[in-house]
């Protein structure tokens, strides 16, 4: 298994290491409702540094890119980035990602962990097909790069003072708090470059950090003394995941997969069919067209019961009762205090407040089909 | 450091039992409940269940994880604590009290000889 920088810092805070896509990761602290809330409510930092960072520049870099991906890169300024999604000729993800462009012709891919190999080789197949391709420089950068996440509605009261400036690249900024959503900028810690971009995977206010691997103990370090003031705590997978889960945003391996497309995951709004030719276009402009025949939705269980899981059946609910689907995600929702999913499921199903019925070891349990996400950050 | 009650009995799967008469009355140890961490629902065996040391009787559900509970002893199922299925947090906060999981009328009570006693069992959890 593989180890990021900070595996013996967490050993050192305790936490409780499990495997992730092929990294030795903490799941947890102290726990994983804590962890959750203070995020919700304060601020928590993430190691994320088993995520993938692939760069891309030269002349031809936005056209291969835009051919390799859903969304249209064109709509970016430097220091600007966007969700996207990468298809093979079915239209199925291969994986999701964030692109970012960060000068005129250089961008940044920030990629799933268990995704970087079949990544990695899906874009140097591409790009030995790409005809202009001794105009595109492609470095996977993953092993040597590391990532933080440091997300929370207080995360803006500490975060200047981690990176007081100059900003020298991507966005024209003269701090951190001066980004907005989706934005990125070049500074310097410790003597290294490092990416600073208001970006996250929570549905909180926060920040994202990609440096070097040598200087990532440095900043998790400097980061937890300047929030801790703060109610910042370190948080693991766990607390990732059911964030993530209440703000529906999509883990590949769960509600993504080679044999599902962007719409059916009902991410339509990240497929850019008018951009003009990409891989997998024919097969979504067709499901544009024609809709769907299934789709992801957000459930709840209805009454009192043990949380939903990811594998467990779902059926339909009445006389006729069918297996409809299976559960994607599934958890005991911290911020609800219920059992939420999700679940792609045939398109009739689909509608909110469809009941459903949930198989928990054996038995069915009640639940309702109910609009994303979850949860909604107040404003 | 992990609670361990000097009047209790323990099985290597993180149960801890209390006799009286020929009942037991069955939990999980303050060690799994701080591993489990955050229980937001328990799963009751039925009442009149006949069941075997060894075999699964009940589910703790974390917020990452379900676990099975296991029977320590031989027996049937005479009493299943409600308290926890409506309060699981009880399993986290009262895990020898008011967290108690089901009680047992023991069958073979020469089970209790392969239990471990509370010195085994801190040994067992590395000292707690």
């Amino acid at each position: 298994m593989k180890r990021t920088p900070l595996f013996a810092a967490h050993q050192r805070l305790g936490g409780k290491l499990i495997e992730f896509g092929g990294w030795e990761m903490p799941v947890q602290y102290s726990s994983i409702t804590e962890e959750h809330l203070a995020v919700r409510q304060a601020a928590g930092l993430f190691d994320i540094s088993h995520m993938g960072e692939v760069w891309i520049d030269g002349p031809q870099a936005e056209a291969f890119l835009n051919h390799v991906l859903t969304n249209d890169l064109r709509k970016l300024a430097p220091g600007q980035g966007q969700y996207t999604l990468m298809c093979n000729e079915q239209g199925g993800v291969i994986d999701d990602l964030y692109a970012y462009r960060l000068g005129p012709a250089e961008y940044l891919l920030i990629i799933n962990a268990s995704r970087i190999p079949n990544d990695a080789a899906w874009l140097q197949q591409q790009l030995s097909r790409f005809g202009p391709r001794a105009g595109v420089r492609l470095q996977d950068a993953s092993e040597a790069t590391g990532a933080l996440a440091v997300q929370g509605p207080r995360v803006a009261a500490f975060i200047n003072l981690c990176f007081p400036g100059p900003f020298t690249g991507g966005a024209a900024v003269g701090l951190p708090t001066d980004l907005k959503k989706n934005q990125a900028a070049r500074t310097r810690f410790a003597g290294r470059q490092v990416w600073v971009s208001r970006t996250g995977y929570t549905g909180e206010d926060g920040f994202e950090i990609v440096a070097p691997g040598e200087v990532i103990e440095g900043l998790w370090n400097r980061l937890l003394e300047l929030g801790r003031p703060h109610g910042l705590r370190p948080a693991g997978l766990g607390a990732r995941d059911t964030l993530r889960t209440e703000v529906c945003y999509p883990l590949y391996g769960h509600e993504l997969n080679e044999t599902t497309t962007p719409l059916e995951a009902g991410l339509g709004f990240f497929v850019a069919l008018a951009k003009g030719e990409f891989i997998g276009r024919a097969v979504l402009a067709e499901q544009k067209l024609k809709g769907v025949s299934r789709k992801l939705v957000a459930f709840k269980m209805a009454g009192k019961s043990a949380p939903p899981r990811p594998g467990y059946p779902i059926w339909s609910q009445g006389g006729a009762a069918e297996r409809i689907g299976s559960v994607a995600s599934g958890t005991q929702s911290p911020s609800l205090g219920i059992g939420i999913g999700m679940a792609c499921l045939p398109y009739r199903f689909a509608a909110v407040q469809t009941p459903l019925a949930v198989e928990i070891r054996g038995q069915r349990a009640a639940a309702l089909v109910v609009s994303k996400p979850f949860y909604r950050k107040p404003d | 450091m992990a609670n361990v009650p000097s009047d209790l009995k323990y099985a290597k799967s993180h149960e801890w039992v209390r006799l009286s008469g020929d009942v037991a009355t069955i939990g999980i140890t303050d060690h799994a409940q701080h591993e489990l961490t955050d229980v937001v629902f328990v799963e009751l065996p039925a009442l009149g269940r006949q069941v075997k040391a060894g075999e699964a009787c009940a589910v703790v559900e974390s917020v990452k994880t379900a676990s099975d509970i296991y029977s320590p002893l031989s027996g049937e199922i005479v009493e299943a604590n409600k308290a926890v299925a409506d309060n699981p947090a009880l399993v986290n906060s009262e895990p020898y009290a008011g967290g108690w999981v089901w009680k047992v009328k023991v069958s073979r009570p020469e089970e209790l000889n392969a239990l471990l006693s509370p010195e085994q069992y801190l040994s067992l959890i590395g000292g707690g």
